[in-house]
């Protein structure tokens, strides 16, 4: 059974729908990614699985339905957004961010995973007391995702971890997520524009046009499919 | 020296009381982004409440806690039923709203207790305590006391507890709050039940020393407004800097500047808040919003 699943979604802002009946399956400890132009979904997507925004169809989560559930709701039942632009407590330190993400946890259990994910973010550890507002945007993204994983989810949303991150720094925190699968066995669900850097650590992938999945395959024929090349990984 | 140094304090005591509904002002501000007009009333009918309480034969001190409690289920309410509903709406409207709501609540007190005065006794003894070659009332050091009691409080609150750190997270960035499973409602309720039982100690404080009646917290409002302005708005230590500044300069003029005197001063509240929008909009103690891609 599949840790996420989707059936006949649709979703959109006010009158205007922007998803059209998309079903998709997220399998445990995998990591999946979405590829897309601008415009095509990608962040609606996230957006509707996290109820963010209104949206029909069916979610199944962990063997439950969670389409009718509030935000919050859905926060609790193990699935951790992290939205586009980090969506980090700017005004907050650095440290108060990681600890406001485990809200819903034990102060022990706050404690211990605080420690766990800051091994993986040494960074972070150094600017504990910084206000976010201040950290570098790789930096920022890197607290977004310790903060999303504080919640201890079962199912990780990412939105373009590498939007406005010079390539270097985009290269090092794929290969961080992917030492965060393989350690913690997190699933993932990642939007992305870097599709190449995102295929190495994706086991599979769909690819998403005017809010319709096109294309649903393994990352590594994806990587190879020559459509995919030419539009998304800047292949003539 | 002596009259210098026993104006500093006084000024402080003022400051305080000052500093405490600048606070009100400031956390309804920075949890929702509204400037509550109506914060100096709400303050008078919780000074007039206490009055009540005790001509149904309670003690001033249960009176004044029954009164702060009652207050703060009122500031809850007043997010939930004004406040919120109107979050969308535009800036014009909501100022409106509040504004109407500022003229109902000084209605309603001369309504309720008429507009002659009427005197709510100090929480404090009327007593002196001698520091060397000059004595500071018990009021005025039992208000300083218990205004930087509550700060205390407040900062424990806000920087030691879970709720505390849910509310500031839910006041800077609520849609990430939403995401880490804070109900941001619930803790901007919570944010404008603290300003409204803040305002109620002010109201109480400063009520022995202007009597009460319907427009008592004119003037206090005024001087609350030039403190929170000077701070910065935003900024929570600046709203306690600001209004003991505000105290001491308003005692300092009133004394030392002869023509100003004691019915010229809140002159000195309008400059200060022209000064700091002019000079540094932002105030001492606010923070530019840095956005960083």
């Amino acid at each position: 059974m599949s840790l996420l699943s989707i059936k006949g979604m649709h979703a959109g802002y006010g009158a205007r729908n922007v998803l059209h009946d998309i079903s998709l399956d997220v399998e445990e400890r995998q990591i999946q990614v979405v590829l897309g132009a601008n415009g095509a979904g990608k962040t609606t997507l996230l957006r509707a699985i996290s109820g963010t925004i209104a949206r029909q169809g069916s979610v199944e989560f962990n063997g439950a339905r969670v389409d009718q559930l509030s935000a919050r709701k859905i926060v609790a039942a193990g699935i951790a957004h992290v939205p586009q632009g980090r969506g980090t407590f700017a005004d907050l330190t650095v440290d108060e961010n990681i600890r406001l993400g485990a809200y819903l946890r034990t102060a022990a259990e706050a404690r211990q995973d605080r420690e766990r994910w800051l091994t993986f973010f040494p960074r972070l550890r150094e600017r504990l007391s910084q206000q976010a507002g201040s950290l570098s945007g790789g930096e920022q993204q890197m607290l977004a995702i310790t903060r999303a994983l504080m919640l201890r989810p079962r199912l990780l949303l990412l939105d373009e971890p590498s939007l406005g991150l010079a390539p270097i720094i985009t290269q090092g925190l794929f290969k961080t997520l992917a030492a965060i699968r393989q350690e913690a066995g997190m699933t993932m669900l990642i939007v992305e524009q870097s599709a190449n850097l995102a295929l190495e650590v994706a086991d599979s992938g769909v690819v998403l046009e005017s809010g319709q999945i096109v294309l649903r395959d393994s990352a590594q024929n994806l990587a190879g499919n020559d459509e995919v090349r030419r539009i998304y990984l800047g292949y003539e | 020296m002596t009259l210098f140094a026993s104006q500093i304090v006084d000024g402080l005591a003022d400051g305080a009381i000052y500093a405490s509904l600048a606070l009100a002002l400031v956390f309804s501000y920075r949890s929702t982004g509204i400037v509550n007009f109506a914060q100096g009333e709400m303050a008078m009918l919780s000074a007039y409440l206490v009055w009540q309480l005790m001509a149904w034969g309670l003690p001033l001190v249960p009176a004044a806690l029954i009164s702060i409690a009652i207050s703060f289920v009122a500031g809850a309410l007043l997010y939930a039923t004004i406040v919120k509903p109107l979050s969308h709406a535009s800036l014009l409207t909501v100022v409106s709203v509040l504004i109407g709501l500022y003229l109902a609540l000084n209605s309603l007190a001369g309504f309720l207790w008429s507009y002659t005065i009427k005197a709510l006794p100090s929480l404090f003894p009327k007593a002196h305590v001698q520091f060397g070659s000059f004595a500071v009332s018990v009021e005025t050091l039992g208000i300083i006391g218990v205004v930087g009691l509550v700060l205390l409080l407040l900062y424990l609150l806000f920087e030691t507890t879970k709720v505390g750190l849910a509310m500031r997270g839910a006041a800077s960035t609520p849609d990430s709050a939403v995401l880490v499973g804070v109900s941001v409602p619930v803790m901007l309720l919570i944010g404008w039940g603290i300003a409204a039982a803040l305002g109620a100690l002010s109201g109480i404080l400063v009520a022995p020393k202007v009597f009460l009646n319907p427009t008592m917290m004119f003037g206090v409002i005024i001087y609350a407004f030039a403190a929170a302005t000077l701070g910065g708005f935003d900024s929570v230590v600046g709203a306690v800097v600001g209004g003991l500044l505000v105290g001491v300069v308003e005692n300092l003029v009133g004394t030392y500047i002869p023509w100003i005197g004691p019915d010229l001063k809140i002159i000195v509240a309008l400059i200060l808040i022209f000064g700091t929008l002019l000079i540094k909009p932002d105030g001492l103690f606010g923070r530019k919003k840095v956005v960083r891609l």
